[in-house]
């Protein structure tokens, strides 16, 4: 008996230390990111463009394309996702073809995103010509975000009381109009959440771009937002480096003088969006919730 | 006990009818039976239903009732297969081609737990109306305050039409369901068990509101609660195990039941 | 009810309403854009599927040398005369990266989230379960740039040479993919009921033996789903790793050479090559057998689900 407990008391102990140790590797990676990362952030750092050879260059234009992509993606899969969502948590029936459906949307969500990447180099950069611009990379980011988007909506769908899907049909109104002003708006907490979650993933992510959107971020001309000339900031054809590519990219050229400020500043910058972004996913979904069900 | 119940369910089943004077009749079945899969849920169950009346229909737990009352304005289509003849107003509601939008807001439904969309009071019950395109803020604003009267919660809500439904109690939550069901102007009004979520003061309260309704509708009422549908109803249909065993006048259901089966149930000695 | 009155509203429930329509219209419409997604998944294997088979097909590259040759450059030929597309160098850095972080990331994993739910499931819903949420929200360059800037740098320390290597690769992806299984058999441990535990120890096992024995062993299913997720993960990720192994395409003969992932060539090759030539085939060759790994695993965690249903 004696033994077992001490066994027992030393299997813990161990457990104690690993669990530990993992508060350990965590708090020294967010230290390192911003312990190196932040005395390097500047609003000079933040606004002016890269440079290539010398040092004292930004990232500007980078993060200004981080955004940009984010939005058009967001953009482009909300509704699609939302639309899947949809049919398979209000419509489908448990059979041979939601099984497949759902099975593809499993395998798109465990794909690799180098492989989606290259998916949309062929499809979007080469045979629609689009060449690496911030279309491509758009709507390839649209397809890395699709199933988890998916996902997360039909949960937020799925967890709405099917009371209320009853008293939309009981007052002769459809089941896509109880969809669309009944279960959605009572989901949206649950939806705007799982939105902000799918942003942070989709801002740090590098693979899936630097063959889509490419991997230079040519000057822009701030004063002209007419999206028809190149130099635009919104020009949807122009190639558009990411903060996240950008990273990436100055690690493996290993060229720029001042790359490891660069680097540090630029990672603590894209951890401090993605902390901000899980953040503002929880505080926002309650917030909702409590406005939609509080007194006004 | 089984095989008794079915020997008495074949052979000896009492169902009043108004053949007499057809025009009462609202809404009948005639040979409809429900499918869930394969399984035969309900058959036997060729009832009319009068107009202004409110009409309870009992039964132990599975005997059918509130299958029977979903299928009378189409709730069940997604789950079950109806075959048979549902006839409103005499035209059958069951047939290809009908339109159940429609049938829904002739034939309105209120649910065993409050259902109020997470909207404000007042959006709950103009909510349908604006989707079919009633955009008359005088008109809805009359809507509003009638149907609440007639569900008999306008004193208590009057204040507060723009806040959020889902804080209200129980009993007004559920009053302010009948409210949003009223305002589509059905004729034919189906409860599924809808004081059963309610303390026994709204229960009565409830009761009460539905008494005065019936001046305007005609009412089918699902209770599992025997003494609710005494007090309530004109007409009673007994179900068990997916028929109806006996259909009649309420005071004669619970007083002198023709079928042995009614008996043994409205006295408590079933099962 | 006269006849003209029954007709009258016959006619109205027989029209199609707008409802009726618009019900039509939004059922097709989310039924498009779920299509869409599967045309997607379908467009991607196809394309990814006759691109990487043309380098058997159309440039007659036997599937032995593909997958046994050790030779990776592409275009030229090898000293007896066949094409230098030896693949198995980044086939076998691919998997060894994977199994040595998923081995190396187990044991922790396992450990934590035992301690997240068995041993104080306060600290853990209150420290842990953030920790493992942030971790996983890093993205996969932030992590390559702290492998390039402290791992490595520590590993050519420790072990010497260039510090750029498999060694280096596992690391790495072992705190990439330790959130993930950390976070799926924390889930797998809760599913276990209380019941379970709560007799255990009523029968005068320890707690140590309540976990091992019943929790553990409850939880397998789930907790090897958790791993088989952790290795797609970890196959799969190609920056992070590309910025640390070195990038040579030789057989690895130590785990402190430097060496090379499918992922890590194919991210460094792809711009480099011209569509339709034997380089740029051979390259997309690696992105069909990255594919096929991936659809394996997840075959894989269907077995395991299929399987660990049975034992409920």
């Amino acid at each position: 008996m004696k033994d077992t407990q001490l066994q027992s008391k030393i299997a813990i102990g161990i457990l104690k230390g690993i669990a530990f140790s993992v508060v350990l590797i965590l708090a020294f990676l967010i230290g390192y990111i911003f312990v190196t990362g932040l005395p390097n952030i500047s609003w000079g750092f933040l606004t002016r463009p890269a440079r290539a050879f010398q040092a004292g260059g930004g990232i500007g234009i980078q993060l200004f394309n981080s955004f940009y992509l984010l939005i058009l993606a967001m953009l482009i899969s909300i509704p699609i996702a939302l639309g899947a969502a949809v049919y398979l948590n209000e419509y489908a029936k448990d059979n041979l073809f939601t099984s497949i459906i759902r099975t593809s949307i499993e395998i798109l969500s465990s794909l690799p995103s180098v492989v989606v990447g290259l998916f949309g180099f062929l499809l979007f950069v080469i045979q629609f010509g689009y060449g690496f611009s911030i279309l491509s990379g758009a709507l390839t980011l649209t397809i890395f975000n699709l199933p988890l988007l998916t996902r997360n909506i039909e949960e937020s769908l799925s967890s709405v009381s099917d009371d209320q899907r009853q008293g939309g049909l009981g007052l002769g109104l459809s089941k896509f109009e109880t969809i669309v002003h009944i279960v959605i708006p009572a989901a949206l907490p649950g939806i705007i959440s799982g939105v902000i979650l799918c942003s942070g993933r989709v801002f740090g992510e590098a693979a899936a771009l630097i063959y889509t959107a490419g991997q230079s971020a040519p000057a822009l001309n701030f004063a002209d937002w007419n999206p028809f000339n190149i130099d635009s900031p919104l020009s949807p054809l122009r190639p558009a480096e990411t903060l996240a590519v950008h990273i990436w990219k100055i690690n493996s050229e290993g060229i720029m003088p001042d790359l490891s400020q660069v680097s540090s500043g630029s990672s603590a910058v894209l951890v401090l969006a993605i902390l901000i972004f899980n953040l503002s996913a929880r505080y926002i979904g309650k917030k909702i919730f409590e406005k939609m069900t509080s007194e006004i | 006990m089984e095989s008794k119940i079915h020997k008495t369910g074949e052979q000896d089943r009492f169902i009043y009818n108004f053949n007499d004077d057809p025009s009462q009749v609202v809404m009948e079945t005639i040979g409809m039976k429900v499918y869930y899969g394969d399984e035969l849920a309900m058959h036997n169950d060729d009832i009319q239903f009068k107009k202004n009346n409110i009409t309870s229909l009992i039964g132990p737990s599975g005997s059918g009732k509130s299958t029977y009352l979903r299928s009378l304005n189409r709730m069940n289509d997604d789950v079950a297969r109806v075959t048979g003849k549902i006839l409103y107003q005499g035209v059958d509601i069951n047939q290809p081609g009908i339109d159940v939008y429609e049938v829904r807001r002739k034939i309105g439904m209120v649910f065993q737990r409050p259902n109020p969309f997470a909207k404000s009071i007042y959006d709950n019950i103009t909510f349908a109306l604006k989707r079919r395109g009633l955009t008359d803020k005088k008109k809805l604003d009359e809507i509003v305050e009638t149907t609440l009267k007639q569900a008999a919660v306008w004193d208590q809500v009057k204040d507060s039409l723009h806040k959020s439904a889902l804080y209200l109690s129980g009993g007004q939550a559920q009053r302010v369901c009948i409210a949003r069901a009223l305002a589509v102007k059905p004729e034919v009004l189906l409860l599924d068990e809808p004081a059963s979520a309610l303390d026994p003061v709204s229960t009565v309260q409830l009761e009460q509101t539905l008494r005065e309704l019936k001046k305007d509708y005609t009412i089918i009422i699902v209770t599992h609660n025997m003494q609710q549908a005494a007090r309530l109803s004109d007409y009673t249909v007994f179900f068990n195990m997916g028929e109806a065993i006996e259909y009649n006048e309420t005071r004669k259901v619970f007083t002198r039941p023709k079928v042995q089966l009614t008996e043994d149930y409205v006295s408590g000695n079933f099962g | 009810m006269n006849k003209m009155q029954n007709e009258k509203l016959a006619k109205q429930l027989m029209k199609k309403s707008k409802t009726a329509r618009y019900e039509r219209f939004g059922k097709a419409i989310s039924l498009l854009a779920l299509l869409l997604i599967m045309v997607i998944v379908i467009g991607i294997i196809i394309f990814v599927a006759s691109k990487g088979l043309s380098t058997f097909f159309k440039d007659h590259v036997k599937l032995s040398e593909f997958f046994g040759g050790t030779l990776w450059n592409p275009g030229t030929t090898t000293p007896d005369g066949k094409q230098s597309v030896g693949a198995l160098p980044m086939i076998v850095g691919s998997f060894l990266v994977t199994l040595l972080a998923a081995v190396v990331a187990t044991p922790f994993a396992i450990g934590t989230a035992v301690y997240m739910t068995e041993i104080s499931p306060k600290r853990g819903a209150k420290i842990l379960q953030p920790v493992t949420e942030l971790l996983v929200g890093i993205p996969s360059v932030v992590y390559g740039f702290i492998g390039l800037s402290v791992v490595v740098p520590f590993v050519r320390h420790v072990f010497g040479g260039s510090g750029f290597g498999i060694l280096s690769g596992t690391f790495v992806l072992f705190v990439m993919i330790l959130p993930t299984i950390v976070s799926m058999t924390v889930d797998s441990l809760k599913s276990v009921p209380g019941y379970y535990r709560q007799a255990s120890l009523a029968l005068g096992a320890t707690q140590w033996q309540t976990i091992f024995k019943v929790v553990l062993r409850a939880a397998t299913p789930g907790i090897l789903t958790a791993i088989v997720f952790g290795m797609a993960r970890a196959f799969g990720e190609a920056l992070a790793v590309q910025m640390v192994i070195g990038n040579a395409a030789l057989m690895p003969h130590n785990l402190v050479s430097p060496a090379s992932t499918l992922t890590s060539v194919l991210t460094a090759g792809m711009g480099n090559t011209v569509m339709g030539s034997l380089e740029n085939d051979a390259l997309w060759s690696l992105a069909l057998v990255l594919l096929a790994m991936s659809l394996f695993f997840n075959l894989l965690v269907h077995f395991i689900g299929r399987k660990g249903a049975f034992k409920k």
